[in-house]
């Protein structure tokens, strides 16, 4: 070896070396709902080309346990990753770091998503903890297949939650399909068609109270419907105290309907493809609305990160308007970005029925009630909608009457409340 | 006359040689640290020093964190940390007892800690029952000199050697609505049972899995134990004319009362624990169903978006006490057994 090259040899290792020990690591907890967390990454690569001294560790987490259960322990504890994907923006806002000082255009954030980041502040805050990595709107998905073959037409107009159970029943028994219906096991996904029935979620002390006319309806419609076997016990009787999803009992035309969300659509695109036809449905009706429930996930900066300003530099970086419609375009999600949503995304699908979904989804967005979008912005709402799943599962099964599942409920919200000194 | 040694003799002499090098000089450093403080606190005292570290190791990791668990059960709010939780007192433990009929769960403030509590009741009463009397049946059989006797030994411990999740997950794809039990039923001509959505089902298979899973390790201790009475009593008892059934109850049962006792000590002790496996096959449904205390506690605690650290930590202080009680109760009672026996 010549002493030139040694020399040359020796000079990059120093330079690697210096690189390695000034370089810092960011972890970002992440969940994926489809294909989000690869795109992800590629972007993250892409920024770490232009940024050697920043890496960007993704610890991919599921869902249930991983964001729902253990994040907020970890958050508490001040054990968790500098960012993390979320859907509890405003419940565990108290942890969310203020990036503003470190952003080099905060108007640019007000601008782009100022709506959203009411979601995700403390009451009263100007703060800006993170984007959305998408809108979500819930609605109902149909397997139009199964209507085919059925020979019943697909109901149109505004329609009753009450007949769309009584036809896709009808399409169930003329098929042989297991179940007529099936919906995600959380509140949330109830909560939509509970405001249309009148539910107003809000008693006068702007805090939850669910007692009323619309709630009673609605729940008393999802106890007949697991009673009469219209919907899929599995996901609801089937698990106790968690989340569940319904979306493989669609996949594999199980189901005639399923009542989810907007954020299904790229898993759809890539799970059925064109295997059958599905479509998403405007959301049924009751007396009061015909709404579904706003929501969205999205990427907050952790407060307890060592590293606020490289934390900036990263989400600078994905919320520039090209990597946000690439993210956005690529996910088949419906962009948290108030630039983008006017001038709309490429979606990168050559599923028709994923295109056509997104439209539906999109036009749903002026029909959601306003009590919905207040109750999506409620810091409690999980509270709430947890309490909700886990009362009416109990008198899925018999455990309660409607009248204790309202009273339990009720109880258990306001033991929360009042665990956080507020009733 | 010169002794001729061989090379390997030498070298076992030479490595016997250095193994007493060093136990000398390993004694003569321990020696130089314990003789000056045996001399300060006595021969005596001795024992506490050298029990020391375990009891650090004890203290830190056990002792401490129970201590601390009382503490959070007598506090509320959120905040994780202890000097950010407000003292309120007994006020959780009010709030877990306040019931106008403890029987009924819908009564209660904490519902759901009273099904909880009623499910590990039943459970408990049924699996550790069920346990030891199959275990006990198991051990007896294995005990007897039956062809293949290795391989049934192995076959009813490999269970225990199963994760619990893995456990829970094989019995899961059985029961499920399209499982296979559900198949062969079908195969047979009748209707399809939806083992786990229906709370009584998929608290008799909770029951069953749990049974299968773990019986294999207490079928082993009983069955040491059945092996160390003396054959001579049996012999003794077939000349004095004894019935099978005479024996078991006369000979059998009383020697084997001891390791009956731990048995039935450490399987009441799991059973109250029990929480993977039921947690992963019912998630503690349908409904509260098969809601165990330990799931309570971690539902409360952990599994939630705004967990109740206080209530979670007064449901388990009271998990801890009653489990003491049983089983000092139950040692209590074997010790009698014993010195009827004697």
């Amino acid at each position: 070896m010549s002493p030139r090259f040694s020399l040359a040899a020796l000079f990059t290792a120093a330079l690697l070396l210096g690189t390695a020990f000034s370089q810092v690591e960011l972890r970002m907890t992440w969940y994926d709902d489809g294909n989000e967390g690869q795109v992800m990454r590629e972007l993250l690569d892409r920024f770490e080309a232009e940024n050697p001294d920043v890496r960007i560790v993704m610890d991919t987490v599921p869902y249930s346990s991983g964001i729902l259960q253990s994040l907020p322990l970890q958050l508490a504890s001040g054990d968790a990753a500098d960012m993390v994907r979320v859907t509890n923006l405003g419940g565990l806002s108290e942890y969310w770091l203020d990036m503003s000082p470190h952003l080099s255009d905060p108007d640019y954030w007000e601008t782009n998503f100022g709506p959203f980041l009411d979601w995700m502040r403390p009451a009263g805050s100007t703060a800006i903890p993170g984007f959305m990595t998408q809108l979500t709107v819930t609605g109902p998905f149909i397997n139009r297949t199964l209507f085919d073959q059925a020979g019943i037409d697909v109901p149109t107009g505004d329609t009753t939650w009450q007949e769309w159970a009584e036809v896709t029943r009808a399409v169930a028994d003329a098929t042989g399909t297991p179940f007529a219906m099936v919906m995600d096991r959380t509140g949330h996904r109830l909560a939509g068609p509970a405001i249309s029935q009148g539910a107003s979620f809000f008693g006068e002390d702007g805090h939850a109270t669910i007692d009323d006319e619309g709630m009673r309806t609605m729940m008393q419609l999802m106890i007949d419907w697991h009673a009469d076997g219209t919907m899929h016990p599995d996901t609801w009787i089937g698990s106790a105290g968690t989340y569940v999803a319904g979306n493989e009992f669609f996949i594999n035309a199980q189901v005639v309907l399923y009542m989810s969300g907007s954020w299904q659509v790229g898993q759809f695109a890539n799970l059925i493809g064109d295997a059958f036809d599905w479509e998403v449905i405007p959301n049924p009706c009751g007396p009061m609305a015909c709404t579904g429930m706003p929501g969205g996930a999205g990427v907050v900066g952790v407060a307890n990160t060592d590293h606020p300003a490289e934390v900036a530099r990263v989400m600078e970086f994905l919320t520039q308007e090209d990597v946000m419609a690439e993210f956005y375009g690529r996910t088949l999600f419906i962009p948290g970005h108030l630039g983008l949503a006017e001038s709309g995304i490429d979606f990168q699908t050559d599923v028709d029925a994923a295109r056509d979904a997104l439209s539906v989804f999109a036009s749903e967005v002026p029909r959601l009630d306003p009590t919905a979008y207040a109750m999506q912005a409620y810091p409690f709402n999980f509270v709430v909608f947890d309490s909700i799943r886990d009362r009416l599962t109990q008198a899925f099964v018999g455990e309660l009457t409607l009248d204790e599942v309202l009273e339990r409920a009720q109880a258990d919200i306001d033991e929360v409340l009042r665990e956080q000194g507020i009733r | 006359m010169a002794v001729r040694t061989t090379p390997l003799q030498r070298a076992n002499a030479l490595a016997g040689r250095g193994v007493q090098g060093l136990y000398a000089l390993v004694m003569n450093a321990v020696g130089f640290v314990v003789e000056p403080i045996q001399r300060v606190i006595g021969q005596r005292n001795m024992a506490y020093l050298f029990l020391l570290p375990n009891l650090l190791v004890f203290g830190i990791f056990i002792l401490f964190p129970m201590a601390l668990n009382v503490y959070f059960a007598m506090t509320s709010g959120t905040a994780l940390y202890p000097q950010d939780r407000n003292f309120v007192g007994m006020a959780n433990f009010e709030r877990l007892y306040t019931c106008t009929d403890y029987a009924n769960p819908n009564t209660c403030l904490e519902d759901r800690f009273w099904r909880a509590a009623r499910n590990t009741g039943v459970f408990v009463a049924f699996q550790v029952s069920g346990m030891v009397a199959i275990s006990l049946l198991t051990a007896m059989v294995l005990n007897r000199k039956i062809r293949g006797l290795g391989f049934f030994r192995s076959v009813f411990f490999y269970p225990v050697l199963l994760s619990p999740v893995v456990v829970a997950l094989i019995w899961k794809w059985i029961l499920q609505r399209d499982g296979v039990l559900n198949a062969i039923l079908i195969s047979f001509g009748q209707d399809p049972i939806n083992f786990l959505l229906n709370g009584t089902w998929a608290m008799t298979w909770v029951i069953i899995v749990s049974i299968w899973a773990n019986m294999g390790f207490y079928t082993l201790i009983l069955l040491a134990g059945l092996q160390s009475i003396p054959v001579e009593l049996y012999d003794a008892g077939a000349i004095d004319g004894t019935s099978t059934l005479q024996s078991f109850r006369h000979i059998t049962m009383p020697l084997l009362m001891p390791t009956m006792m731990v048995v039935l000590v450490l399987s009441l002790i799991r059973a109250v624990q029990m929480f993977d496996e039921v947690f992963v096959l019912t998630g503690g449904g349908p409904g509260s169903a098969t809601m165990l205390l330990v799931q309570y506690i971690y539902a409360t605690g952990f599994g939630t978006q705004n967990p109740r650290f206080g209530m979670a930590a007064a449901a388990s202080v009271t998990l801890g006490a009653v489990l003491l009680v049983a089983t000092l109760l139950q040692l209590r009672i074997g010790r009698g057994s014993e010195r009827h026996l004697a």
